[in-house]
C-alpha cells in the first residue's frame, strides 16, 4: 500500500517530464532507492507492473533499481560504518552521536525513451 | 521502430510534491491561515483529542477542519457537532494526503475566515510522513497502548514532528509504557519536538497543548 501510493506518485511525474519533451513511449525507468528509505525493492516491481499499464506513455516500461548503501557517521570518532549492521550506534566506540550520510535517497535517476 | 534515448532526470521522487508544498505554505502565509498537519496511527485518539482542542479554541479563533480517510464520514460528523466547519476528504484507497489533495480540500473548506485549518491526515505513521502536505507545523499524536519503541520503528515520522502529542495517559499504569525511554527515544530522533502528555478523555494536559497552538498560530498570522 505505502509503495503503490509512491508509484502513482512516480507515475504522476514521468507523465509530466513526458509532456514536457513530447514523449511518446518509455522503454525504461531507473530509480536509486537507499538502503534505509523504507520502500521495499519487491513491492515496488509489483506495483508498478499494476500500474504503469493503465499509463499509455508507460505501459511496458521496465523498472529498474539502484540500491544505494546506507553509511552513517559517528562524530565521536569520525568514522564511517554500515548503517544495516549497526544501527545508531558506532561499533568502534560504542557512541550514539551519529547521523546518517547515505542511504535514505529515493530518486528517478533517468529513463530511455522516444 | 524508433530510436529510443536516454534522458536524465536526477531529482527526488517526492520533489514535485515538495514544490507544491512549498507554494500552498506562501499561499497560507499570504491568506494568514495556519495549517496544522495531524497525525496518528489509527485508534490513538485524534478525533477526541481534537474535540477537546477545538473546545478550547473555537471562542477565540475560527477553526477548519479536513478530516482525510480512506472511506466513510463518522470523524468529519463528530467535529461538526462541536460547531465548527468541517469537509471529509476521502483518498480513494490512498494511504496518505499530497500537497495537492490538500489544497483542494483547503479550496473545499473556503478558508477565507479560517484562521486555523486542521488536517487529520490518514491514520498511518509510514507514508503520512514522506509527503508534504504544505502544513505549517506537523504533529502527531503516540498513544500509550501503543509503546515507548514506536520512535524507533518510525523514525521519519518522529523526525518531522513539531509536536509530540503522548495521549491516553490515564492508562500508564496497566501497561509496560516508560514514558522517560519515550522522551528519549523521541529526542534521539528529532532533539527539537515538543512532546506533550495529555489525556484527551479527560483533558488533563490538553491546555498546554492549545497554549502551544494559540501561539503558533498568533506568529504566524504576524
Amino acid at each position: 500500500m505505502h509503495e503503490l501510493g509512491i508509484v502513482f506518485h512516480i507515475i504522476d511525474s514521468l507523465e509530466k517530464i513526458g509532456r514536457e519533451n513530447k514523449l511518446t513511449q518509455v522503454a525504461s525507468v531507473t530509480l536509486e532507492v537507499g538502503e534505509v528509505s523504507g520502500v521495499l525493492d519487491d513491492y515496488l516491481k509489483d506495483c508498478w507492473k499494476w500500474a504503469s499499464d493503465k499509463s499509455e506513455l508507460l505501459k511496458g516500461a521496465e523498472l529498474r533499481t539502484l540500491p544505494i548503501k546506507a553509511v552513517t557517521f559517528c562524530e565521536d570518532c569520525n568514522k564511517t560504518y554500515s548503517t544495516l549492521e549497526h544501527g545508531k550506534t558506532c561499533p568502534f566506540c560504542s557512541g550514539g552521536n551519529t547521523y546518517l550520510v547515505t542511504g535514505n535517497e529515493f530518486n528517478m535517476k533517468e529513463i530511455e525513451a522516444c | 521502430m524508433e530510436k529510443f534515448r536516454v534522458l536524465e532526470i536526477k531529482q527526488s521522487v517526492f520533489a514535485d510534491n515538495d514544490k507544491r508544498a512549498e507554494e500552498l505554505r506562501k499561499e497560507l502565509k499570504e491568506k494568514k491561515v495556519f495549517l496544522l498537519n495531524l497525525m496518528s496511527s489509527p485508534g490513538s485518539g485524534k478525533t477526541t483529542t481534537l474535540s477537546r482542542t477545538i473546545e478550547q479554541l473555537k471562542d477565540e479563533m475560527k477553526i477548519g477542519v479536513m478530516e482525510a480517510d480512506i472511506d466513510s464520514d463518522v470523524d468529519a460528523r463528530t467535529i461538526s457537532d462541536l460547531g465548527v466547519k468541517a469537509i471529509q476528504l476521502h483518498t480513494g484507497g490512498m494511504c496518505h494526503l499530497d500537497a495537492d489533495m490538500t489544497a483542494q480540500g483547503l479550496e473545499g473548506l473556503e478558508t477565507g475566515d479560517v484562521d486555523l485549518a486542521i488536517l487529520e491526515n490518514v491514520g498511518n505513521l509510514v507514508c503520512p510522513a514522506e509527503f508534504d502536505t504544505g502544513a505549517v507545523k506537523n504533529a502527531m499524536i503516540l498513544s500509550v497502548p501503543e509503546g515507548d519503541d514506536k520512535p524507533l520503528k518510525y523514525p521519519l515520522m518522529f523526525s518531522i514532528c513539531d509536536v509530540v502529542l503522548i495521549n491516553k495517559i490515564d492508562v500508564l499504569p496497566y501497561f509496560d509504557f516508560d514514558m522517560e525511554k519515550c522522551e528519549q527515544n523521541i529526542k534521539m530522533r528529532n532533539p527539537n519536538a515538543k512532546i506533550i502528555p495529555i489525556c484527551a478523555r479527560t483533558g488533563e494536559g490538553v491546555d498546554k497543548w492549545a497554549d502551544w497552538l494559540r501561539s503558533e498560530v498568533k506568529a504566524w498570522k504576524e
